[in-house]
């Protein structure tokens, strides 16, 4: 399965070029960029790894670019996104956030149905891979 | 019926009217005074008046400051009892819109705060427009704006959870949210309605939604749509590993009944529900304070209000409707499109959604703003539109109404002939192209069509969306047109 998380999911994966155009309009807005990596992309996962601090002093989208390619290269088997950051008083929220790097494999989720009262059912979401330790998720992928 | 145009109205003169008997002379009873400063505990109000032939406008606006306020028809002695000075009504400027016909004229009244109980806008609504509409002096009269100082707008609790909570519930940024009404609104049984709600939701859509008149049918009751739903939603998620949410519409006879329908709809895990404009003030009111309390989105569909915000002559402009709307607390109201098959001039709309959206809003007549409203920090509303829209439009959607909206293709998602999962997958399609060419520093608006094209090329159900309803526009007149309009200030000695 494909995980649409993510403002760019339903368009072709962004060149490094189309990322770094992101980062440009990001950080013309004074938005600081961030790289989060993760094993567990079930969409209540909240706190992704972070790839180093928020960059809230880069002013060259270059920088941007080449730390996603280093995350890349130590984390090829997890999902890889970048958030731009808005600090700005009534914001103080993610501005613009897309996925720029996916493991090979995606093996999705499975739907739990717990059956209750009344027909009422309990849905739980559950990551196929999450039933492994992290960093032992993904491995089967990585061939 | 201003018996004394006097210009004596000194402390003394007007006591002694005060306790005279016989029919109320307004302006000269201190519901005029073109001298007075508003200050930081007066709520104002812009009214548009149209007096019946022979009145006089200065006595007409008077008099909507006195019936809206302490005013009855006659003089009461009982008056003399009360500090009256601190609860009249004051009109202090009134204006002629040049070339009107009849003649209409802007009226600026300010309120004291005392006036208003904390925290209620059904006091509020029945103090401003409680009375004072029927008044047969008037020929029309229409609300325009209202300004809340912070003083008073302190007292409301705002949208139980605000735009950027919202955001970070669904975990879904940078771009508007997608919805789609399911359709056809009446007729589809619970099990039939959750399938729409699962291919639109799989396709790409966040959102779907119950129209604002299905309640619990005969043929669609509300605990089996609730369950059907939930169904479809979780599916959904599980398909696209994202959050999405159907609002549950829990419209209902009673407060009873929508607190029993809103408690299903949080036991099944919904992430929001959704109410009609038509249960009230005071029910939003409590459906909000619930909706706070569980955690829960609360999405209201204005139904009904075109019926006094539509004519430019009389009723309440929508622009009041939203104030009230955000201070009640919703966290989305449907505020208009622009370009669909509603109502709605291009920039009226623009005001409504900065009125929803924006933590100031500054006095700009271009787009309907009469005062300046501070909101304190208030979270914003999301403000939703819905009616006549498709894919095509991507561009001027994202043109007039931004990014902090929903935009809902109701026919656009499900009249799709690929299905409607195809049709939610060529809305999506197109928004996301969109905000990556706006981002990407292109002239979208201009190369939008283009822009729209080539993302066709990689989406056959974007491509085929373009092919049916490329074309397709609601082009007529709006019946609410701009109101900046020429205006003369009338002053004591032209009146």
């Amino acid at each position: 399965m494909h995980i649409t998380q993510g403002t760019f999911s339903y368009l072709p994966e962004l060149s490094d070029d189309e990322i770094t155009a992101q980062v440009k309009y990001g950080l013309e807005n004074n938005w600081a960029p961030a790289v989060e990596f993760t094993d567990d992309p079930h969409p209540r996962n909240v706190y992704w790894e972070m790839w180093g601090l928020p960059m809230f002093d880069t002013e060259d989208p270059a920088e941007v670019v080449t730390e996603i390619n280093n995350c890349r290269e130590t984390h090829p088997d997890n999902y890889i996104r970048l958030t731009l950051y808005n600090p700005a008083i009534t914001k103080m929220t993610t501005a613009l956030q897309f996925i720029v790097h996916r493991p090979p494999n995606e093996p999705g989720f499975r739907l739990d149905r717990q059956e209750t009262h009344d027909r009422t059912i309990n849905y739980t979401l559950h990551p196929y891979t999450a039933d492994k330790p992290h960093g032992q998720r993904y491995q089967d992928n990585s061939g | 019926m201003a018996e004394d145009n006097g210009k004596e109205s000194n402390g003394k003169k007007k006591d002694d009217k005060r306790s005279s008997s016989g029919v109320l002379p307004y302006a000269d009873l201190g519901y005029w005074q073109p001298d007075y400063k508003p200050t930081h505990t007066n709520v104002l109000a812009c009214f548009r008046i149209v007096p019946q032939p022979g009145v006089d406008p200065v006595e007409a606006s008077a008099a909507v400051a006195g019936e809206s306020s302490t005013a009855t028809w006659t003089i009461v002695w009982t008056d003399k009892l009360t500090a009256y000075e601190n609860y009249q009504g004051r009109c202090y400027k009134l204006e002629e819109v040049k070339g009107s016909d009849p003649k209409q004229y802007l009226a600026y009244i300010s309120y004291e705060i005392d006036l208003f109980e904390e925290g209620s806008i059904p006091n509020m609504t029945s103090s401003i427009i409680g009375n004072v509409f029927g008044f047969k002096a008037l020929k029309s009269l229409r609300l325009e704006d209202i300004a809340v100082p912070p003083g008073y707008l302190r007292t409301f609790d705002g949208p139980p959870n605000g735009i950027i909570n919202e955001r970070e519930m669904l975990n879904k940024y940078g771009r508007p949210l997608l919805g789609a009404t399911v359709k056809p609104k009446l007729g589809l049984t619970p099990r039939n309605y959750g399938r729409v709600v699962y291919e639109a939701l799989r396709g790409g859509l966040d959102f779907t939604k119950d129209d604002e008149n299905i309640n619990s049918q005969p043929f669609n009751r509300w605990r089996d749509r609730y369950l059907y739903c939930m169904e479809a939603v979780n599916r959904a998620m599980e398909d696209t590993g994202e959050i999405k949410g159907h609002y549950l519409n829990v419209t209902a006879k009673t407060q009873e009944d929508m607190y029993e329908r809103a408690n299903f709809a949080k036991e099944l895990g919904s992430v929001i529900i959704m109410i009609d404009l038509t249960i009230g003030w005071t029910a939003m009111g409590s459906m909000s304070k619930w909706a706070r309390a569980n955690g829960m989105i609360l999405h209201l569909h204005r139904a009904g209000h075109a019926t006094y915000t539509r004519q430019k002559n009389h009723g309440v402009n929508f622009r009041v409707v939203a104030k009230w709307a955000r201070m009640v607390g919703v966290d989305h109201i449907h505020a208009g499109t622009v370009v669909g098959k509603l109502e709605g001039d291009p920039a009226m709309t623009k005001g409504y959604y900065e009125t929803c959206r924006a933590d100031f809003n500054p006095v700009n007549k271009s787009i309907g703003h009469y005062f300046e409203q501070d909101w304190m920090h208030m979270p914003g509303v999301m403000p939703v539109a819905s009616g006549g829209i498709h894919a095509g439009q991507m561009h001027q959607l994202l043109d007039y109404l931004g990014e902090d909206c929903v935009l809902q293709f109701g026919g656009g998602t499900i009249g799709h002939p690929m299905g409607i999962a195809a049709g939610a997958e060529c809305n999506r399609v197109g928004l996301e192209a969109m905000i990556k060419a706006r981002n990407e520093g292109r002239d979208f608006v201009k190369e939008g069509p283009d822009i729209l094209k080539q993302a066709a090329k990689g989406s056959k159900a974007l491509a085929s969306a373009l092919d049916i309803w490329g074309s397709v526009e609601f082009d007529y007149e709006s019946t609410d047109v701009g109101d900046e309009e020429e205006t003369e200030e009338v002053t004591p000695s032209s009146s």
